[in-house]
């Protein structure tokens, strides 16, 4: 275990990463103890003033104090991103353990289907999908996201079920009389354990990006603040045209901020887990 | 090969099939009648005008309701065939594919030249990045380029539109030439219009360059490793020399596979830079329809893309074996 850990100590990358999305956490969670977060709602402040002491990140054209807005929608974006990728790797990971673990018919299924619903455009399904339901809200959009981050999750995990069966331990397992089930709880999943972290990155990552296209094409949650919908209002009311800086940039530079840590984290993985398969080998 | 081109092809009916059977299959699958529901959200968006029992009626019609699903489902075949897809309902009477061949050539226009640029520069600094010769200048470069390629495109765009739009007005903020003139057949739209496509180009070119540039750079180092760059070496070949002729070129090809795998994610960040910048395609009016609830214009556009891409997709697959030998090998 502690060799593990220093592993991931020398991965800067992965600890750059995880530190950035950390913060975000935190302000997340903090934020609204030291925040006033009902100025977030429409009309509790004056219209379109610019920063000042009283209103640090200033007010939008709806009244709502940007700061509150920013500490109240950080949590409900990192929400959809988690519970997204949760139901992405879940969904993705039990589909590609299937398909590498049978092989066969519903390999070839499972594959196909994943392949297929790739190459149909995200955002052309979601859109439709969103269009056609009536109050959207932050669960039911991390459920729709998450429709859509199960194949990569699929694919990595299918890829490394079917290589890791090939291994002599896993034969020694069946030839003890390991069948079934206890095979892949006790000696596949442990040892797939660190892809399955890899790819619920990717499926947040996945997912996170469809939630903010979503939400600036405005088909967010109307009702609720998230990042993405703070952009589609700002976008909206002209906020970049009207040069409302204070208005567009927390959401702008937030959503970037996610996006980089993500990125960090899931390239400093790669290198983990590469270092590791070279070790292997 | 034949099988090779077989399976292509079959995969992308596959995806077409899947597309249009969505579309038709999600409006009548949510709780409540369609058109209800649909007109309700109309009216509450404000999009509405005119007689609202006629365009019920007419809706009714359309969409085949009283007619048992597997009949509506013909019907809706036969008009996807026809390439009739419909009235936009907040335009009354103009046609949604009219309203989508006039968005297409901006979208085209705008996607593809972006698309080109940053494929080509991408592809560049992720070889050089991976050579050992390369200076610290690229290396420098290469580390925002790359964290500018997590970013979605449109967040990117909403910066140069600050910047180069508002802050530092150098170029025009919105639309694909100036609303009140009218483009002709000369130098000066030409001009006009290449002025207007510069900052929705830029955000696309430096939001993907650095996805191209990961993974060429990939690329490269396996290449790097091969036994024909030792030989090459060792024959004495100078290093610029083995570098282009030997290890870009072999790395070149398997980069084009990734233009497929990244089509959809390219143009889902597309459409929403058109928003940003309000440039006129499919995008932009894709926004629009949204804004209005015009739900034919909505699925029109969205059948366009998914079809678009999946044949994209077909026709770079069908691309791969004859400038890759390794690939027409391996599916042997």
């Amino acid at each position: 275990m502690s060799a593990v850990l220093r592993q991931i100590g020398r991965e800067k990358l992965l600890l750059a990463g995880l530190l950035l999305l950390g913060c975000l956490a935190l302000v997340g969670l903090l934020g609204p103890l030291v925040t006033d977060t009902s100025l977030a709602e429409i009309g509790t402040t004056r219209a379109r003033l610019p920063p000042d002491a009283a209103h640090l990140l200033g007010t939008d054209t709806q009244g709502r104090d940007v700061l509150a807005a920013l500490v109240a929608a950080l949590p409900q974006t990192l929400k959809i991103g988690l519970l997204a990728g949760l139901l992405g790797l879940g969904v993705g990971g039990l589909l590609g353990l299937l398909a590498g673990y049978l092989r066969g018919l519903s390999d070839v299924v499972i594959r196909t289907t994943a392949d297929v619903v790739m190459t149909i455009p995200a955002i052309a399904v979601l859109v439709l999908v969103a269009t056609n339901v009536r109050t959207m809200t932050v669960g039911l959009m991390a459920v729709i996201v998450a429709g859509l981050a199960w194949m990569y999750p699929t694919r990595a995990i299918r890829a490394q079920t079917l290589s890791l069966r090939e291994l002599t331990y896993i034969d020694m397992a069946r030839l003890n009389g390991i069948g079934g089930l206890r095979l892949v709880m006790t000696e596949l999943l442990p040892n797939l354990a660190p892809y399955f972290a890899a790819s619920f990155v990717t499926a947040v990552s996945t997912a996170m990006l469809a939630t903010v296209g979503l939400e600036a094409l405005g088909l967010g949650p109307q009702n609720q603040l998230t990042l993405g919908m703070m952009l589609y209002w700002a976008q909206y009311y002209g906020a970049v045209l009207r040069g409302m800086w204070w208005w567009w940039l927390p959401p702008v530079a937030a959503i970037a901020l996610i996006f980089i840590g993500l990125l960090a984290v899931s390239a400093g993985m790669d290198r983990l887990l590469n270092a590791r398969t070279r070790q292997d080998g | 090969m034949a099988g090779y081109i077989l399976r292509r092809f079959a995969l992308m009916l596959l995806v077409v099939f899947l597309a249009i059977t969505i579309n038709f299959l999600l409006p009548r699958a949510m709780p409540g009648d369609p058109v209800e529901l649909q007109l309700e959200q109309l009216s509450a968006g404000g999009g509405q005008t005119g007689d609202i029992q006629a365009t019920a009626a007419a809706m009714r019609t359309r969409m085949g309701l009283d007619q048992p699903l597997w009949r509506q489902y013909l019907i809706y075949l036969g008009h996807v065939a026809r390439l009739d897809l419909g009235v936009s309902v907040a335009h009354y009477p103009e046609r949604v594919a009219d309203e989508i061949r006039a968005g297409l050539p901006w979208t085209i226009g705008l996607l593809g030249l972006a698309t080109l640029i940053s494929f080509g520069l991408g592809t560049l600094l992720g070889g050089l990045l991976a050579w050992p010769g390369s200076g610290r200048l690229t290396r420098m470069i290469g580390v925002p380029v790359i964290m500018l390629s997590a970013v979605p495109y449109f967040i990117l765009g909403i910066v140069l539109l600050a910047v180069f739009g508002i802050a530092w007005p150098i170029f025009p903020v919105a639309g694909a030439y100036p609303f009140s003139y009218f483009p002709q057949a000369d130098w000066r739209t030409v001009e006009l219009i290449a002025w207007h496509g510069m900052l929705p180009a830029l955000s696309i070119v430096l939001a993907s360059l650095g996805t191209w540039a990961i993974a060429m750079r990939g690329m490269v180092v396996g290449v790097l490793g091969e036994d024909y760059i030792t030989l090459a070496r060792a024959k004495g070949l100078g290093p610029r020399r083995v570098f282009f002729a030997y290890g870009l070129r072999n790395a070149l090809l398997p980069q084009v596979t990734q233009l497929a795998l990244t089509l959809s994610h390219v143009v889902s960040g597309a459409i929403l830079v058109e928003v940003i910048f309000a440039y006129p395609g499919i995008g932009y009016r894709l926004y629009q329809a949204i804004q209005a609830k015009d739900v034919f214009v909505i699925q029109g556009i969205v059948l366009l893309l998914s079809v678009s891409i999946a044949l994209a997709t077909f026709l770079l697959d069908l691309v791969y074996p004859l400038i890759d030998p390794r690939i027409r090998i391996a599916q042997e």
